[in-house]
């Protein structure tokens, strides 16, 4: 399943390519892609599993950047 | 600027205030030192809270933590008032990036600003208005002038003209009457037009289209991920470096330790590669807006990057240099009247959809009765074959008589000839002729402006056609007489052929070339205002069938590409250099800053550039 979230507060492209970067590795995510100039985030994951990757990855954005904000 | 952004502007205002009057006091010791905390901590008290929240979860090297180094480091030494201008630069710059990103985020949006708000549905004699996504196909909406068109369908009353300089970058706008598709995204202009809808919105063209230009940001160019794994190095192995600066000269070496720490932080400040990271994608993000704006899709900006390359680009010629609209122009039966043989012909002919069938049926202009039609056959590359009232109907090209054995003899005329034998017998033949689309000739010349080596046409016509139509539009090359398949063939040629460091491009109309299209570096698809298939199978997508956007495209390309090499030679340039000042200690604090927010505000700027598609053309 692929969803698309938008992101508030996504101040940095470096930030971006390290959330991007990081969301990659969490076990489940298929795909993910944060794009900073439309301050997107497209992620996709096994849809029994979506719920528990999403939380890891809000998890893990919080961690590198605790500004932006996943509306979800 | 947004609320946040007028926040930032306030802080750093009232600090420079603070700051000035800090400076006008005559005061000593720690109470001089208090004094200038305020503007300090009024600016960058984000800054000092980021890098110590940072530290604590692990991400050290990032630029807050530098800032926070550097500016504590310059209280420490006692340059009070360098701490906070240091501070106060770099949010000015920050600021400025925000604003500046802001800006070129809104005005690309503005441009895919295709999306429709809402459909308007009959509901109970009363006109209501509706999500598009709630429309159903076959549904009845009605469009008013100045509204958007929510969803591809086909018009049922009203005549109007519709605007889809959105999709197209075209300015005329196009008339339509009841019968005719129209496409999501296009504005109608003069008249009510009632429609029924023959997609649902997310199959629509408006969906499509969208989609795609925000995806095109993940397929990243060669330039954006080497700018990636530089700074995942560089960071590092610049702190690394300050560190080493600050303590091998005073320890090794008996230099001042103030002088040598302060160098060390002036290095520091000058390492944020903050001016790449932004600036790259920025131009890309331009460019790809930019070629949107003028009807030209491009799906990655690892494309973009590959077309400022074009060496060799390869043209389909049905659809795509003429205009694939074949005439009859000329009957020449041998036995039979001119209308048999037209009957005959286009009765043969009626089961297939190729553009020269369909011509045959729009001159015998009557509805085709297919229970005449028996056992009929398409025989690839050839023609067709069927029994018309009993007797066989062979239509097709020179191979295909041969084939059967007929007598047959080539037309004077250049045009698509179909001949046709009955029962084996040859009995004729007709002559199709595809115009030339009026923008060949120059689409053409300005990709040789634009240095491309060498243009070839692939054709499955003849080769007196295909020359002729060479000639008239001034190509270097002209492979004829190929099958589809022969056209894989052909690329797949052309590419083991081409220099190094030269991208091949072809061009076709997106019906039956989907293969060709994804075996060549760059497959470029045009005419794609409702063909899926086209939008699918391209990496680069023309919305209108004019040939000579390819040479637009690839200037646009070469330009983006141009900025972002001005940027990374020039911000890693400057860089280096202030680097190399601030360790042999020429280069002071003030500089540093330069070197760093100065760079990043104009490789900003310069990467806005990319947007700007005024002189394209």
């Amino acid at each position: 399943m692929k969803k698309t979230f938008k992101l508030t507060d996504l101040d940095c492209a470096n930030c971006a390519a390290k959330m991007q970067d990081a969301i990659q590795k969490i076990s489940g995510v298929e795909e993910a892609s944060v794009n900073f100039m439309l301050q997107k985030m497209t992620v996709s994951a096994d849809e029994t599993k979506f719920d528990t990757v999403m939380k890891e990855i809000v998890k893990v954005c919080k961690k590198i950047e605790p500004d932006c904000v996943i509306n979800y | 600027m947004t609320k946040k952004q007028k926040k930032w502007l306030y802080r750093i205002i009232i600090s420079i205030l603070l700051l000035i009057v800090a400076n006008l006091i005559p005061l000593n010791g720690v109470i001089r030192l208090l004094i200038f905390l305020i503007p300090y901590l009024v600016v960058g008290w984000d800054v000092l809270w980021k890098a110590i929240r940072n530290i604590s979860k692990g991400q050290v090297f990032d630029e807050n933590f530098l800032m926070a180094i550097a500016t504590i480091g310059a209280f420490v030494l006692g340059d009070y008032s360098e701490g906070v201008l240091v501070l106060l630069f770099y949010q000015i710059g920050e600021l400025f990036q925000n604003y500046a990103v802001g800006k070129s985020r809104k005005s690309i949006t503005a441009l895919m600003d295709i999306r429709p708000d809402y459909a308007n549905i009959e509901r109970d004699g009363e006109l209501v208005q509706v999500d598009p996504d709630e429309v159903a196909v076959g549904d009845t909406i009605i469009v008013k002038p100045g509204e958007k068109i929510p969803l591809d369908s086909v018009v049922l009353e009203g005549f109007s003209a519709v605007n889809t300089s959105a999709l197209t970058g075209e300015s005329l706008p196009r008339d339509v009457k009841p019968g005719d598709d129209v496409i999501s995204g296009c504005i109608n202009q003069t008249g009510l037009l009632t429609l029924k809808v023959s997609k649902e919105f997310g199959e629509s063209t408006v969906s499509k289209i969208l989609d795609l230009v925000e995806n095109s940001m993940q397929k990243k160019a060669k330039s954006e991920n080497f700018i990636t794994k530089f700074s995942r190095y560089y960071t590092p192995v610049v702190v690394i470096s300050a560190v080493l600066l600050a303590l091998i000269p005073p320890l090794f070496f008996g230099g001042v330790w103030s002088e040598w720490v302060e160098r060390a932080l002036i290095f520091l400040v000058i390492s944020c590669p903050c001016a790449l990271v932004i600036s790259i994608p920025l131009s890309f993000f331009g460019g790809i807006g930019g070629a949107s704006k003028m009807g030209i899709l491009v799906k990655g900006s690892n494309y973009l990057e590959a077309l400022s390359e074009a060496g060799i680009v390869v043209f389909d010629k049905t659809g795509t240099l003429t205009q694939g609209t074949f005439k009859v122009t000329a009957l020449h039966p041998e036995k039979i009247s001119e209308s048999e043989l037209l009957s005959y012909a286009a009765l043969a002919e009626s089961y297939s959809n190729h553009p020269i069938s369909l011509s045959l049926q729009e001159a015998y202009g009557k509805p085709i009765d297919k229970s005449r039609i028996r056992d009929y056959t398409e025989i690839s590359g050839h023609g067709v074959s069927a029994v018309v009232d009993g007797k066989v109907i062979h239509a097709g090209n020179g191979k295909l008589m041969k084939q059967i054995g007929a007598d047959y003899h080539e037309c004077h005329l250049v045009g698509t000839v179909v001949h046709l034998a009955i029962d084996g017998i040859y009995e004729g033949h007709i002559v199709i002729a595809d115009e030339v689309k009026p923008q060949a000739k120059q689409a053409l010349a300005a990709l040789k402006a634009q240095k491309v080596r060498e243009t070839i046409m692939l054709t499955g016509d003849s080769k007196a056609v295909a020359e002729n139509i060479a000639k008239q539009i001034g190509i270097d090359k002209v492979s004829a007489e190929l099958l589809p398949n022969d056209k894989v063939n052909e690329v797949d040629r052309l590419l083991s052929q081409k220099l190094p460091k030269e991208k091949l491009v072809f061009v076709g109309d997106g019906i039956n070339d989907a293969p060709v299209l994804s075996r060549s570096d760059i497959g470029v698809a045009m005419g794609a205002l409702g063909s899926d298939a086209a939008i699918e199978a391209a990496d680069i997508v023309l919305m209108d069938d004019n040939p000579a956007k390819v040479a637009t495209a690839i200037k646009i390309s070469r330009k983006t590409l141009r900025i972002v090499k001005q940027n990374i030679i020039f911000a890693i340039g400057i860089k280096f250099l202030a680097l190399i000042l601030g360790a042999i200690g020429i280069a002071n604090m003030g500089q540093a800053i330069f070197a760093d927010v100065g760079v990043m505000i104009l490789a900003v700027l310069n990467a806005t550039r990319a947007l700007n598609i005024k002189n394209i053309e």
